[in-house]
């Protein structure tokens, strides 16, 4: 059994960044899971979200909350990823200033999803959107 | 210890008076651990939540609220009579008192030795500055209001290993003063260490403290219940010499208990937020790691801080004001001489356990009913109103989807609901009559031209 939650984002809204991370972590802690996992989703999760408000025009966060496990997908409706494997490395940012100037877009987002869960996937397609998933287990 | 409990229940000293309590919901509404509830007409605190921040008495329009303390003629039972309080207890009164007259009048109510709590800050301060050594976790988040650290304690557990493994300055306090009597050649059960509380959460801690094992105070005194006295006691002039008792005071031990007062002491990258709501917003993000790097964090339960405790008298501004200007005729913590020998002892004592997570938020401890529980609240969630109104005896929808899932609620507790059953002819109506007088009274339905609510009272 799964607990499924659903979140709705939109470009450009960074006040809004951070409540889904906020929700999923109440539940988190409703479950008693241990405190340093939900640290690693929450911060996960935080960063996904904001990369729909920095790069994308809308998206939604679904998260699959389990009994060993938690599943994250975040999918937008933007312009896509060119180079992925890029787009991983830490540092690599095309933040605009505006948004480097609110103290986001330095680059190190997806680096820290990947170092925070167990399995990171990026499905993107040029102009259309993207889709990051995420999972971690709580052991 | 007068008022000391056993440690097995967590104690508070706020407690309802309910020939007073009318169960208006202001304080339900307000409270931010969501602990109270209305059972049969008055506020009901859960003993688990509450972290004694001591919201709902400001918010009471009923003066429903009351804080338990200590009978003052206790102090009697000991040679040595000291008095121990905060220096926001000299920022009530008016510039027209001069200090050395309210300390006339302490003596005068049976008092034999006077200690302002923050005497000497100094020593505190680096014990504080030797725990960063020793902890790596940033920022470090201060021990100082015992609200805060009960309320990290339950809804911010990953937090708890930041919090400085320190006591309070009353204990300072009460080390320093303990040390100061023996070298003058008092034994030290002879001693009776009385401390002026300015809140709830102060009482609280120290008639429980959360991370030492036992109190060092002998009682506790509630400062509104001081201040009256005092004003009753007050000489027209000073008549004595009281300095004596000062002479530790420093610039920054008076404006510790106040905002930044810890903060701008610590120095490095510190940050200070005062009022509890604050801070739980503040807490969010630090636990998401959305806030940039911070060395030190001093967090107050009180909007003012202490100045705004719910014990003091008048208004925390000027409380502020007062203080700031006294503070200016002190001199700087690094220019006050302590000769005392006892100061690696005391900061021995000032050292505190670890403080540890309490979760009381969890649902189940069996994860999957848990899990079954959270897709039950959401299910109920599906069915209520979304209105927040209070109308059930919970302070919003999701606690009363909460409590159902707990079995302390149920769906025709919902009044919106209960009256859709009653159209579907779900319940009957007096079942439906009797459910409300459970939550709310049976007097509520009464007609009463003097009752509390409904007029604004209190804003
Ligand atoms: N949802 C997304 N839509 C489009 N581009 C994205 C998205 N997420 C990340 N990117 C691209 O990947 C880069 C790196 O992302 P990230 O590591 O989060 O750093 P930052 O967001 O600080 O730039 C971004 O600058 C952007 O070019
Ligand atoms: S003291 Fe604070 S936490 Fe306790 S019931 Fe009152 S408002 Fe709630
Ligand atoms: S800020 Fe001061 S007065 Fe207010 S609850 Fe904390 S310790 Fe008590
Ligand atoms: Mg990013």
């Amino acid at each position: 059994m799964a607990i499924e939650l659903n979140f709705t984002i939109e470009g450009g809204d960074f006040s809004n960044a951070g409540k889904a991370s906020s929700k999923i972590k109440k539940v988190l802690k409703q479950l008693n899971i241990e405190a340093k996992i939900i640290k690693k989703i929450v911060v996960a999760v935080y960063e996904a979200e904001v990369n729909v408000a920095a790069h994308a025009y809308s998206g939604n966060v679904k998260a699959l909350v389990g009994e060993n496990d938690v599943v994250v997908m975040v999918s937008d409706s933007g312009p896509g990823i060119e180079n992925v494997e890029l787009a991983m490395k830490e540092g690599y940012s095309t933040a605009s200033k505006e948004v480097r100037e609110m103290g986001f877009g330095a680059g190190m987002g997806l680096a820290n999803i990947k170092r925070n869960t167990d399995e990171l996937k990026i499905e993107t397609k040029v102009g259309e959107g993207t889709t990051v998933t995420f999972s971690l287990n709580y052991s | 210890m007068f008022l000391l409990m056993n440690n097995n229940k967590k104690y508070h000293a706020l407690k309802v008076d309910t020939q007073k309590c009318f169960g208006c919901t202001h304080c339900m509404k307000i409270c931010p651990t969501e602990a109270i509830r209305i059972v049969n007409g008055v506020a009901v605190i859960d003993n688990q939540r509450c972290v004694d921040c001591g919201n709902c008495l400001r918010a009471c329009p009923a003066d429903a609220f009351y804080v338990e303390q200590d009978d003052l003629s206790k102090i009697n039972n000991y040679k040595h009579r000291v008095v121990l309080f905060p220096s926001v207890f000299i920022g009530q009164f008016s510039e027209i008192y001069s200090e050395g007259q309210i300390y006339e009048a302490l003596l005068e109510l049976g008092f034999t030795h006077i200690f302002e709590v923050e005497q000497p800050a100094g020593w505190l301060m680096e014990s504080i500055k030797d725990f960063s050594g020793e902890n790596t976790h940033r920022p470090l988040i201060s021990s100082f209001c015992p609200a805060i650290v009960r309320l990290i304690q339950c809804k911010y557990p990953s937090l708890t290993a930041h919090i400085v493994r320190r006591k309070a300055p009353h204990d300072l306090a009460a080390h320093f003063a303990i040390e100061q009597l023996k070298k003058e050649g008092a034994k030290e059960d002879e001693i009776g260490i009385f401390y002026v509380s300015p809140c709830s959460a102060k009482m609280a801690a120290v008639n429980q403290p959360v991370a030492e094992k036992e109190s060092i105070v002998t009682g506790v005194i509630n400062m509104k219940d001081l201040y009256n006295r005092i004003m009753k006691l007050i000489p027209t002039k000073e008549k004595m010499d009281t300095s004596g008792f000062r002479r530790y005071l420093s610039r920054e031990g008076i404006l510790w208990s106040l905002p930044r007062g810890e903060s701008a002491w610590y120095r490095k990258k510190s940050m200070a937020i005062d009022g509890i709501h604050n801070v739980v917003k503040f807490l969010e993000r630090l636990e998401n790691d959305e806030v940039p790097e911070i060395d030190f964090l001093e967090l107050k339960s009180c909007s003012e801080g202490c100045a705004g405790g719910i014990l003091l008298t008048g208004n925390r501004f000027l409380t502020v004001e007062r203080l700031q200007k006294r503070a200016a005729r002190y001199p700087k913590a690094a220019q006050v001489e302590v000769e005392n020998a006892a100061k690696e002892l005391v900061k021995k004592k000032l050292v505190a356990d670890e403080i540890k997570p309490e979760h009381i938020f969890v649902l189940d401890q069996n994860r999957s009913k848990a899990i079954e529980k959270l897709q039950k609240i959401n299910d109920i969630l599906c069915q209520l109103p979304g209105l927040d109104c209070g109308g059930c005896g919970a302070p919003n929808c999701h606690a009363l989807a909460e409590d159902m899932v707990k079995g302390k609620a149920k769906m025709t507790d919902c009044v919106f609901l209960q009256n859709k059953y009653l159209k579907e002819q779900k319940v009957k109506p007096e079942k439906a009559y009797k459910n409300l007088e459970k939550i709310w009274g049976k007097q509520r339905f009464e007609a009463d031209c003097n009752k509390k609510g409904g007029r604004n009272e209190g804003f």
